[in-house]
């Protein structure tokens, strides 16, 4: 019954940020800042396990362990680029939140580049006279 | 689960409380220690979400293997 836990922290978060946002719009900002949060952390600990079978099967398949380690750190990179993203929106600063995402999205090619050389390596070596 | 729930009602708490006592302060004419005490107040708050945040991000780099 997780997610009616999590549901429920959302509905009385929104009640909360809407009270305080007639007195204090900045920490009403604050109360949204801490629901992202205590939401992330909850999921964090599923996605956990998610990640440590991910790992075992590709373990059990013979994947090269730098490939999965890569894919892993490119998801995070991707969660922390979205969270972010989105708080800056809520705050009104859609021009940041578009730089958070170019960021995001540049540090993961950055991070994805010995996966993208393998690849290319692979090709090339597929070609007659290569 | 409850207690991390408990840190959003203390943040509204300590917005709406800081509200009033600065309505207070502005009836009484004093509008320097009102502008002080919200600026207190946030602070007060920024550090609380401070400590949450880096929780959270100890943990995702915990979670998806960042060493470096």
């Amino acid at each position: 019954m997780d997610i009616i836990i999590i549901v429920s922290i959302g509905i009385v978060a929104s009640l909360l940020a809407l009270i305080v946002k007639e007195q204090n719009s900045s920490i009403a900002f604050f109360v949204v800042v801490v629901t992202g949060i205590i939401i992330f952390l909850f999921i964090l600990q599923k996605i956990a396990g998610i990640l440590l079978l991910i790992e075992q099967l590709g373990e059990r398949a013979n994947v090269e362990g730098l490939y999965i380690k890569t894919i892993l750190k490119i998801i995070g990179i991707a969660y922390i680029t979205e969270f972010g993203a989105h708080l800056t929106r809520d705050a009104g600063l859609s021009a940041i939140a578009a730089k958070i995402e170019l960021a995001g999205k540049i540090i993961i090619i950055t991070v994805a580049i010995p996966i993208l050389t393998a690849v290319i390596e692979t090709i090339i070596s597929f070609m007659p006279g290569g | 689960m409850l207690s991390e729930a408990m840190i959003l009602f203390q943040i509204a708490g300590i917005g709406m409380i800081v509200a009033i006592i600065h309505t207070v302060l502005k009836q009484m004419g004093k509008e320097e220690i009102a502008q002080f005490t919200t600026l207190m107040g946030f602070i007060l708050v920024l550090l609380i979400v401070l400590g949450k945040l880096s929780e959270l991000f100890q943990q995702i780099k915990s979670v998806f293997l960042f060493q470096g």
